[in-house]
């Protein structure tokens, strides 16, 4: 059927294609028809006409196979044009069929000729690529052993008309196949890999997919095995059907493959961007963050209340008001799952639920986990340039492969330059190829993920709303400034001759030779900059001042801090010539001395307009204070007016 | 539809119960009153039990008098949970006090708190 109707073609050079070719041939020609366009065509039977009949398959998937042969491109220039292709504007069957020959041809080591095509030749091999990020990787099946990984989305009319098309091929096949060729089961097997077929068309690239069905191949499909074509001793009709069922991934030794929910599991990125997000808040990692704080933050997703509320609903197991980091983690994967369109769970999914995130990803230092945990994963530039391009490409989910580095908001740098800080020191750490067993884990979420990396990137862009409320954050809690230190590493250094030991600040330990002074430099401009958080903050201030140890950074900032608000004439006067002055002894810490004067200087403007407003302030209350003498001076004679009359 | 209202009226005339019985332990510290009202009043087809957390907010649980399996305790437990539950939708701060309460953790709470009785 399959064969007759391939080999029916024959116009352009004449083709011998052996069964086993033909009927690859002709299935690929199917799938890229299809992709093309969508679903078309009902049946089965009118599928294998698509195959073989006047349809032309696009350009996009040829191209996307073509490329999967990974042939150099000029290759596939030049099977492009032989197989007639550019001569008659399309992809006929005809063309698509030699164009197939040839690739095997090259892929074999011939030259590139009509007459190459003439002789016996193994079947292309393709290494499918991913497309379309929009995947979600389910687990792999238990299915009697094959490791098939059955990806959730299931509405594909393509798949399953492929499906319906191949499993009759298979059938038809079957009692001609070797034993090798079906695998222990059952039918739902075969149904799974044609699923799988219809999404190879829809991942994108960086992965190898395996052929997966066929468990007598466990060579092949092993994760180290690149390449279907392997076994030139097979059967040629067992290498078409392997070939057919290219693109499933497996997720070996995923120690995490307990749970069915991959769009809800964080990866590494991920993770580190929810942290950092926490320490935005709440710089103590193993604390909370308080309701209305966290209230906040969401409420900028611009997700609608409702929609928020049910998502702190789940994700504040305790339902004591407040989000540890793991709750935090939760919270914000499910905004960020919802706001890339995945409709919330009816209940927490395992895989964010606090006990499980605190097991999977401890936290024993900030900066330690953030490189801990690139290390661990296998980051590697690909998903470093995933994470780069997506930050990007927030809509354009095809963009995946095309790493831009484009950057933009202060967040999304702030990010990035921790990042390319953890990548640098990952790739060496893990020169593994994409072989690696923990990269398989790893790659497949982002790919998996390529929508929530998106997700991410839209998150981050909404993250420019961010930034405005962060420098109040960094007036009114001073220990918000870690958040800079790790951040811009450089710009508090070169603050450091900011930080004016004001002469009102007993005992200063030494802070000019601190490494932390830089966030105490920081402190006394920034807030001498919120006046209006002075009250709240003060109160917290003059508590963590009152602590002691000086030899604590954190503790020291608040002192100066407190002071400062105190006294910010002196420290705002004092804050210029000391900056001179201190400046001088670190040379070789200012390492942007421009951005440092701007910084002085925006510091001092800021300083000031804290000040006059202050000072307004100081002033109607000093008015009030009259007002009230004064009626109490009235009360009093009144009562004076009145005792001698009650004593009588 | 119609049963919409009438229960709705129920509770609205009950809440003039509830601020009478709240009233008159009114000299008493709120601490020494307890939350649980009992039973409010008692009509041909419902009985009315009340509850008044310390916060002043009202519960009120109409029961079929048919239903005679209901014991009190019963009801007292169920006034807990029900309490409990409110915390939980109060904590959130996304939840505006007042405001109709759209937790699906309180509605499935409520839903199977009501199947268990019936």
């Amino acid at each position: 059927m399959e064969a007759a109707a391939g080999g029916g073609c024959g116009s352009g050079p004449s083709l011998l294609l052996s069964d086993g070719e033909q009927q690859c041939y002709s299935e690929l020609f199917a799938r890229c028809v299809g992709a093309a366009s969508g679903g078309q065509g009902p049946g089965p039977a009118e599928a294998a006409r698509v195959a073989s009949g006047t349809a032309s398959a696009a350009a996009g998937p040829v191209a996307d196979l073509f490329r999967a042969s990974q042939l150099p491109a000029e290759t596939l220039h030049q099977i492009t044009e032989l197989c007639g292709a550019k001569r008659v504007g399309y992809f006929g069957p005809t063309q698509f069929y030699v164009a197939l020959k040839l690739i095997a041809a090259a892929q074999s080591g011939l030259p590139v000729r009509i007459e190459s095509i003439k002789c016996e030749l193994p079947l292309p091999r393709f290494m499918m690529s991913k497309n379309d990020g929009e995947m979600r990787f389910g687990n792999p099946a238990e299915l009697h052993g094959s490791k098939v990984q059955i990806p959730y989305l299931t509405t594909e009319k393509n798949s399953f008309k492929r499906m319906d098309d191949e499993e009759k091929q298979q059938e038809t096949q079957s009692p001609t196949m070797s034993p090798l060729a079906s695998p222990p089961s059952s039918p739902p097997h075969y149904q799974r890999v044609p699923l799988s077929h219809g999404y190879s068309k829809l991942r994108s690239s960086m992965e190898q997919m395996h052929p997966v069905p066929y468990e007598g191949r466990q060579p092949l499909v092993q994760p180290e095995g690149t390449s279907f074509g392997v076994s030139g001793a097979k059967p040629l009709r067992h290498q078409a059907s392997l070939i057919r069922s290219f693109s499933v991934e497996r997720e070996l030794q995923d120690n995490n493959s307990n749970y069915p929910d991959e769009p809800w599991r964080i990866t590494e990125e991920q993770r580190e961007y929810y942290i950092n997000q926490f320490r935005s808040l709440q710089p103590d990692p193993s604390s909370f963050i308080s309701g209305s704080v966290a209230k906040n933050f969401f409420t900028k997703s611009k997700l609608s209340i409702p929609e928020l509320s049910y998502i702190w609903e789940l994700s504040d197991a305790d339902c004591d008001g407040a989000l540890t980091l793991p709750e935090f983690c939760a919270a914000f994967h499910l905004i960020v799952a919802r706001k890339n369109g995945y409709p919330l769970p009816e209940g927490l999914p395992p895989t964010l639920q606090p006990e499980y995130l605190q097991a999977a990803f401890p936290k024993p230092k900030w900066e330690c986990a953030l490189f801990d945990s690139y290390s661990e994963s296998m980051l590697t530039n690909q998903q470093a340039c995933d994470l780069n391009g997506m930050e990007t490409s927030v809509k354009d989910m095809a963009d995946f492969p095309a790493p831009t580095q484009d950057v933009t908001g202060d967040d999304k740098q702030a990010l990035k330059s921790t990042l390319t800080e953890a990548l640098p020191k990952d790739v060496p750490e893990d020169p593994a190829t994409p072989k690696d067993s923990n990269s398989l884990k790893a790659r497949p979420r982002s790919r998996s993920y390529s929508s929530t990396s998106i997700e991410e990137a839209m998150k981050r862009g909404e993250d420019p709303p961010t930034p405005p409320p962060r420098p109040q954050k960094t007036h009114s809690r001073a220990s918000s400034l870690d958040l800079n230190k790790v951040f811009q590493p450089s710009v508090p250094a070169t603050k450091s001759g900011l930080l004016p030991p004001p002469p009102a600040l007993p005992p200063r330990p030494c802070p000019s030779q601190q490494p932390e002074q830089v966030s105490e430099a920081e402190l006394p401009p920034q807030l001498n900059r919120a006046p209006s958080q002075a009250a709240e903050s003060s109160p917290a201030k003059k508590d963590v001042s009152y602590s002691q140890p000086p030899s604590k950074p954190i503790r020291r900032k608040f002192r100066p801090e407190n002071q400062s608000t105190e006294s910010q004439e002196p420290s705002t006067a004092v804050g210029g010539p000391a900056s001179g002055a201190t400046v001088k002894p670190h040379p070789t810490v200012q390492k942007q001395s421009s951005k440092q004067k701007k910084a002085i200087q925006t510091a001092i403007r800021k300083n000031k307009e804290a000040n006059a407003v202050l000072a307004r302030l100081n002033s109607e209350l000093q008015q009030q204070l009259k007002e009230v003498h004064q009626e109490r001076i009235a009360l009093e004679n009144q009562l004076e007016q009145l005792r001698p009359v009650t004593v009588l | 539809m119609e049963n919409e209202l009438k229960f709705h009226y129920m509770v609205h005339t009950s809440l003039d119960v509830v601020d009478e019985k709240i009233s008159a332990m009114g000299k008493a510290l709120v601490d020494q009153r307890e939350l649980y009202l009992g039973l409010l009043y008692p009509t041909e087809d419902y009985k009315v039990y009340g509850y008044v957390t310390n916060s002043k907010v009202k519960f009120v649980m109409v029961v079929d008098s048919s239903n005679t399996a209901l014991r009190d305790n019963e009801i007292r437990s169920m006034f807990r949970k029900l309490h409990n539950s409110y915390t939980d939708v109060m904590c959130n701060p996304f939840y505006n006090p007042g405001d109709r309460i759209q937790s699906r953790v309180f509605d499935n709470m409520v839903t199977s708190m009501m199947i268990q009785v019936c």
